[in-house]
């Protein structure tokens, strides 16, 4: 049990990671269009990611991967009661990851056409991943046969609300990202952005506060054991520490803080769903748990032990691909650079 | 048609999608960084627009290997959810160890070997190279153990209905996985050569870029020949070892339904599956399937009326693709073989029917590569699990027909777009052939002395 709650934590991280990275990655392609004003400006927008994008991609392998491994009937009870979105999911992220090497390989309409499809290929993906973590926060119609309920019902309204939620922490984090990497109208388009998705995100994020309180079984945890309240003080704490960064146009610190908002955002929902993956609203008796879903000892000691060795390697490998593409991006350089997307 | 037959239909459709690209990112990457390793030693600027050249066309690949994979990942918690609560406790380890050592290595390293020309020494653009290769093909090991656990499973036991893993290391040697591995490996860079081959042809029969196109030809022909026949050697053990582990796999792939001791191999065959026979059987090399299946005169080969008739796979598909498949391979150790015997005269440039002929050979291992997996998995049927667990009880109970036909199309609609697409960008970038100068990327050095 002590060992599924060091994996339930990992998981929670890989999750957290996912989010931390691809979410900037996300929030770009949903501003892409917005700022993208000229050629230029969307060469610059989409080269900022251009380097580091499909690592961070990756953290989503490993989150779904790790479930699986770890909690093999979490992983089949999530991935199967969310089909259709998790189809839907995949089908428009898949023009993202294309959008990268194709939109350069064409006349003016071609590269048009994949502009719009990575703008696409971002937005409906972070909506979706609103709604279907917004679902998991509430509880799943599951019955003794598992999932139970319609395609429709996962369409409520607390998910979509928790759709917007992520589009606005996304646009945020990508916003902060900009502001560290872009300079000149578009440093100051993007700050702008900022405050716009900032005012989404408080908005949305209060009434997804309240719906939660009286809405699911979330803050149980929080009351029974009050120490935990430091993560969503941490997470305000952040949020204002970025607001104010951006402000003093401490990009880095901005960006920083906005990632660790991120995380502390992932982290408030693991420390709310614990021990459950995936709770059932009808009954406890039903939910997936990490005692119900958790692989054998054997595989958990093992899963671990992977995770030990290789997180710090890629930790390590990926903050140096990030330190070689540290510079900020120029319009004039980028139009020139024969290499850039 | 019901939720398991379009599951089983999905995934097959976007297996067989994803593997048009696979095998050319295996392939390719390791021509493409040899390439990049003879600059780096030599300084000989033809091998660094080689490098770009022949990398363009690995990147518009990859991508598509990346954006097609996502949903392989996923499918077997989507579509096939009890086969994942059956058997996640040994089966999502290897696919865990996948992402996070070596798929992450693959995907941090591409951003600097592309976007890095002006950003690192050659020493260390030419380090992510090597990565990529590293990433690429490891990834491809701990799938393909994964699959061979599927096929031949060890190292686990049955308790209260579910798979336990006790012995990781059995998992790790086991012999089906690493013979897999290394086919669909040597299989990978048959592809790259004849891609290589293919469209050098294409240049030196326009009499464009002769240099540049008889180079890339000439290191293409050597990889090929090589990979040609370690795929064939490689598949010769992997079939003797089918035989030993799945007795139904082979039966079928032979197509025989009695059991003989010893067996011929017949050169030609047509299955009859309806009468529990075949319809022809002739042209017999005498006890020639026994040393293929058996590695001796007189083995016993079990045939198919010996096992139930519900734990067949279906024999006509899975025969015709082996066959097609062996004579494929035969034929690319052939073209192999005449490629390095040609290539070191001074006049291949003009031996035109040669060349038409490697043309028109480059799609041929892909076709080769899906055969290999229809084989594989068809042949596996109706075990999702070799003996273990039926495909039938892997699918999930909650996803509806209405939901299955949906996602069918749709995924089906986008990976059929997006192939078309990498295809036409292929052609398109192929054809082109190298930059005449590659002004972009100067010297430091070049630069100061100007």
């Amino acid at each position: 049990m002590a060992l599924a709650t060091v994996l339930f934590a990992i998981w929670g991280f890989l999750w957290a990671g996912y989010f931390a990275l691809d979410g900037f990655d996300l929030g770009v392609g949903m501003l892409f269009l917005l700022l993208g004003k000229s050629e230029a400006k969307r060469k610059v927008l989409i080269n900022s990611i251009g380097p580091v994008w499909n690592g961070n991609e990756v953290w989503l392998i490993a989150a779904g991967s790790v479930t699986f491994a770890a909690f093999p009937a979490a992983y089949a009870g999530i991935f199967s009661s969310f089909y259709l979105l998790v189809a839907l999911l995949v089908a428009t992220i898949i023009f993202r990851g294309l959008a990268f090497d194709f939109r350069s390989k064409g006349e003016l309409r071609w590269t048009r056409v994949w502009d719009a499809a990575f703008a696409v290929g971002s937005i409906i993906p972070a909506f979706l991943f609103g709604v279907i973590f917004g679902n998991i926060f509430r509880g799943l119609d599951m019955g003794p046969g598992g999932f139970s309920g319609s395609f429709l019902s996962l369409l409520n309204p607390y998910a979509l609300l928790s759709g917007v939620l992520f589009l606005a922490l996304f646009a945020y984090h990508g916003s902060a990202w900009l502001s560290l990497k872009t300079g000149g109208e578009l440093q100051r388009r993007a700050a702008d952005a900022a405050d716009v998705s900032l005012i989404f995100l408080v908005l949305s994020g209060a009434i997804f506060i309240v719906y939660t309180v009286f809405g699911t079984h979330m803050f149980n945890n929080y009351v029974n054991h009050p120490g935990w309240w430091i993560v969503p003080a941490l997470l305000i704490a952040s949020l204002a520490a970025s607001r104010y960064f951006l402000m003093k146009r401490y990009s880095a610190a901005a960006f920083l803080a906005s990632g660790f908002a991120v995380v502390m955002t992932v982290f408030f929902a693991v420390v709310g769903l614990y021990p459950d993956l995936l709770p059932s609203s009808r009954s406890g008796a039903f939910s997936i748990t990490i005692s119900n879903a958790a692989a054998s000892g054997y595989a958990l000691w093992l899963m671990l032990g992977v995770l030990v060795i290789f997180m710090p390697l890629v930790i390590g490998y990926q903050l140096w691909v990030y330190r070689v593409f540290r510079s900020p991006l120029l319009e004039e350089v980028v139009m020139n650079d024969e290499d850039a997307y | 048609m019901d939720a398991l037959e379009l599951s089983r239909i999905q995934f097959a459709t976007t297996t067989l999608f994803h593997f048009i690209f696979v095998p050319l990112i295996l392939g390719l990457a390791v021509l493409v960084a040899i390439m990049e390793t003879k600059y780096v030693r030599t300084g000989d600027r033809i091998y660094l627009r080689m490098t770009r050249f022949w990398g363009e066309l690995f990147l518009i690949n990859f991508a598509l290997g990346v954006v097609t994979g996502l949903f392989l990942e996923f499918q077997f918690g989507t579509n096939w959810a009890n086969f994942s609560r059956f058997a996640g406790d040994i089966f999502g380890t290897p696919l865990a160890i996948e992402s996070l050592a070596t798929f992450f290595l693959e995907s941090s390293f591409i951003g600097v070997w592309v976007l890095g020309w002006n950003r690192v020494s050659q020493r260390v653009h030419l380090f992510s190279a090597w990565m990529l290769v590293l990433g690429a093909n490891l990834s491809a090991l701990w799938i393909l153990l994964a699959n061979g656990w599927m096929q031949h499973p060890v190292g686990e036991v049955i308790k209260a209905g579910k798979v336990h893993m006790v012995d990781f290391v059995a998992f790790f040697t086991n012999f089906y996985g690493w013979l897999k591995f290394f086919h669909t490996m040597f299989a990978g860079f048959t592809v790259a050569a004849f891609f290589v081959t293919g469209i050098s042809a294409y240049h030196l029969l326009r009499h464009r870029e002769r240099e540049f196109f008889l180079r890339s030809f000439r290191m293409a022909a050597v990889f090929g020949l090589i990979s040609s026949f370690m795929v064939f050697l490689v598949g010769d053990e992997h079939a003797y070892d089918v035989a030993q582990t799945q007795p139904s796999k082979i039966a079928a792939m032979e197509s025989v339904w009695n059991t003989r001791q010893p067996a011929n191999y017949y050169l030609l065959t047509i299955p009859y599956p309806g009468h529990n026979r075949n319809l022809v059987q002739t042209l017999a090399i005498p006890r020639g399937l026994s040393i293929l299946a058996t590695h001796s005169l007189s083995g016993k080969v079990t045939g198919l009326n010996s096992i139930p008739a519900d734990q067949r796979p279906p024999v006509t598909p899975v025969y015709l693709s082996f066959r097609l498949m062996v004579a494929l391979g035969t034929l690319f150790m052939l073209l192999g073989v005449m490629a390095v015997y040609l290539m070191r005269k001074p006049d291949l440039h003009r031996r035109r029917w040669f060349l038409w002929i490697m043309l028109a050979a480059l799609p041929l291992p892909y076709v080769a590569c899906e055969l290999g997996w229809t084989v594989s998995e068809l042949g596996r049927q109706p075990w999702i699990v070799y003996g273990l667990y039926r495909t039938a009880a892997g699918v999930s109970k909650n996803v509806s027909t209405a939901e299955a036909l949906v996602s069918l199309l749709g995924l089906g609609l986008v990976y059929l777009g997006v192939t078309v697409t990498d295809i036409y960008l292929l052609t398109k970038f192929a054809k082109k052939g190298p930059p005449r100068e590659l002004a972009q990327i100067i010297d430091l050095d070049e630069f100061r002395s100007t």
